[in-house]
């Protein structure tokens, strides 16, 4: 069974519901216990790192997921998701996972376009991604193809072996990261369309 | 770099999809959950969903078409049309809906914008503004007014101060529709689009007006709009969402391939 974790960050029923379009079961729960015991885990999420963090603290879901990531259930971390597995976040100064080495950065104030307009932070919408090392979650991932982001926040790893896909906006931030059973992705993979289907799928079937 | 993202708008009245001009006159054209699914694989950034069911008895045959949309489509789409309260917000928003969009329950309760932000995340809060031109005066220092009721109602508020208003209440974006462009296919409202996109920080999506690829290219650049609303364009199958980015991306705007 996928455990989608809840840990009161935002809507979860579009990510079950995008599983079970794949054709495979879930559960939403907030369970450590049920969480520990997963064939495969998603921590999907929206909101700020520090309210989520608090959350999973209340709940033990902190060391259920940590318990879970050394035992090598595959996991899968999506927006807020691929932030609070780092060290800590610029959101509030929160303290993370530190599933991963490195630090959740905000866009810096006043980024600008080529031709000076004033870039918009949250970066909403649609864009692309570069793969900058293989991955099996992106087997079948074009070049052309993009993804739906919502966020203020990106995952910045000290270690670039860490990092699978980056992305422009003013700036170039890292969009994708990994380390052994962990897979996070600071894009929407349940509102991209095909390809953000695409990668779920892999991950439904990734033996890492 | 992020995409212009093309918006196909749905208005919705009893469960089925309907068109009209300026709110009236309005003639069945589909079934909203095939239309969706249709537009989705046809390349559709995002979607619309207007609910001008005029009894409010009748709000729960919505939910469902919002919850069958959620099932089919993996792209962000909104609903608007008769939110008046939270729970109307949460109602569409657990049925599966990115974003639920309100307009003239804000303009009548603005802190029904800062509510939502506060419960649901400003991402999840769209301002739809109503606007027709009326000209400088007193009150209206843009010369452009807020209006409800489809155009009808007068409201005494300056557009471009309202949108920043509800910016500041916590709106993560806004659907500006013109009124006078609305039906007319003339293009879309180009002052107005860039006078709000240019005093606001958040997404303007441009409604109103649209009836070809090159008026979302103007839009999209000179009207420094984010996104584009789409309807009749793409209802009657004069152009497709294809067309539409091909010749955007002939323009050398960027879009997502269709």
């Amino acid at each position: 069974m996928i455990v989608i974790v809840d840990y009161g960050a935002g809507n979860l029923t579009s990510v079950q519901r995008a599983v079970s379009y794949l054709g495979y079961e879930s559960l939403i729960t907030n369970e450590p216990e049920k969480i520990v015991n997963a064939e495969r885990i998603i921590f999907p999420g929206v909101g700020a790192a520090g309210s989520a963090m608090e959350e999973m603290k209340a709940r033990g879901i902190d060391d259920a997921l940590e318990k879970a990531f050394k035992s090598g259930i595959p996991m899968l971390g999506i927006c807020v998701g691929c932030q609070i597995i780092m060290d800590g976040s610029e959101e509030n100064d929160a303290v993370c996972l530190g599933l991963i080495k490195g630090t959740a950065r905000a866009f810096p104030s006043g980024m600008k376009e080529e031709n000076g307009i004033l870039l918009k932070v949250p970066h909403m919408g649609w864009n692309g991604l570069n793969v900058v090392q293989p991955h099996p979650l992106f087997n079948g991932v074009g070049k052309e193809d993009e993804f739906y982001f919502v966020h203020s926040y990106f995952p910045e790893p000290l270690d670039r072996n860490n990092v699978f896909g980056v992305t422009e906006y003013g700036v170039e931030f890292v969009s994708a990261v990994g380390l052994k059973n962990l897979f996070a992705t600071q894009f929407h993979l349940e509102k991209s369309g095909k390809p953000g289907l695409l990668i779920l799928k892999n991950f439904c079937i990734w033996e890492p | 770099m992020l995409s212009k993202r093309i918006i196909p708008c749905l208005d919705v009245r009893e469960g089925r999809t309907t068109k009209g001009i300026k709110f009236e006159n309005n003639v069945d054209i589909g079934d909203p959950v095939d239309m969706a699914r249709f537009y989705y694989e046809a390349g559709a950034d995002e979607l619309v969903f207007y609910d001008i069911t005029a009894s409010h008895e009748k709000r729960n045959i919505m939910i469902d078409v919002v919850r069958r949309v959620a099932e089919t489509i993996f792209i962000p789409f909104s609903v608007g049309g008769g939110i008046r309260t939270l729970e109307d917000m949460r109602a569409v928003l657990l049925a599966g809906a990115e974003k639920v969009s309100v307009n003239s329950a804000a303009v009548k309760n603005p802190d029904i914008i800062s509510q939502g932000a506060r419960a649901f995340g400003s991402q999840c809060v769209v301002l739809g503004m109503d606007v027709k031109y009326v000209g400088e005066k007193e009150g209206i220092q843009s010369g452009y007014e807020i209006v409800i009721n489809g155009g009808r109602t007068y409201m005494g508020m300056d557009a471009l101060e309202w949108a920043q208003k509800g910016e500041k209440l916590g709106a993560g974006e806004i659907c500006l529709n013109s009124i006078d462009a609305d039906g007319t296919k003339d293009g879309y409202e180009m002052n107005l689009t860039r006078l709000v996109s240019e005093n606001v920080n958040i997404p303007v999506i441009a409604s109103g007006g649209a009836g070809t690829p090159e008026h979302l290219a103007d839009v999209l650049t000179e009207g420094r709009a984010d996104a584009a609303l789409i309807a009749s364009m793409v209802h009657y199958g004069t152009y497709t969402i294809a067309d539409i980015k091909a010749h955007l991306t002939d323009k050398g705007i960027k879009v997502r391939k269709a």
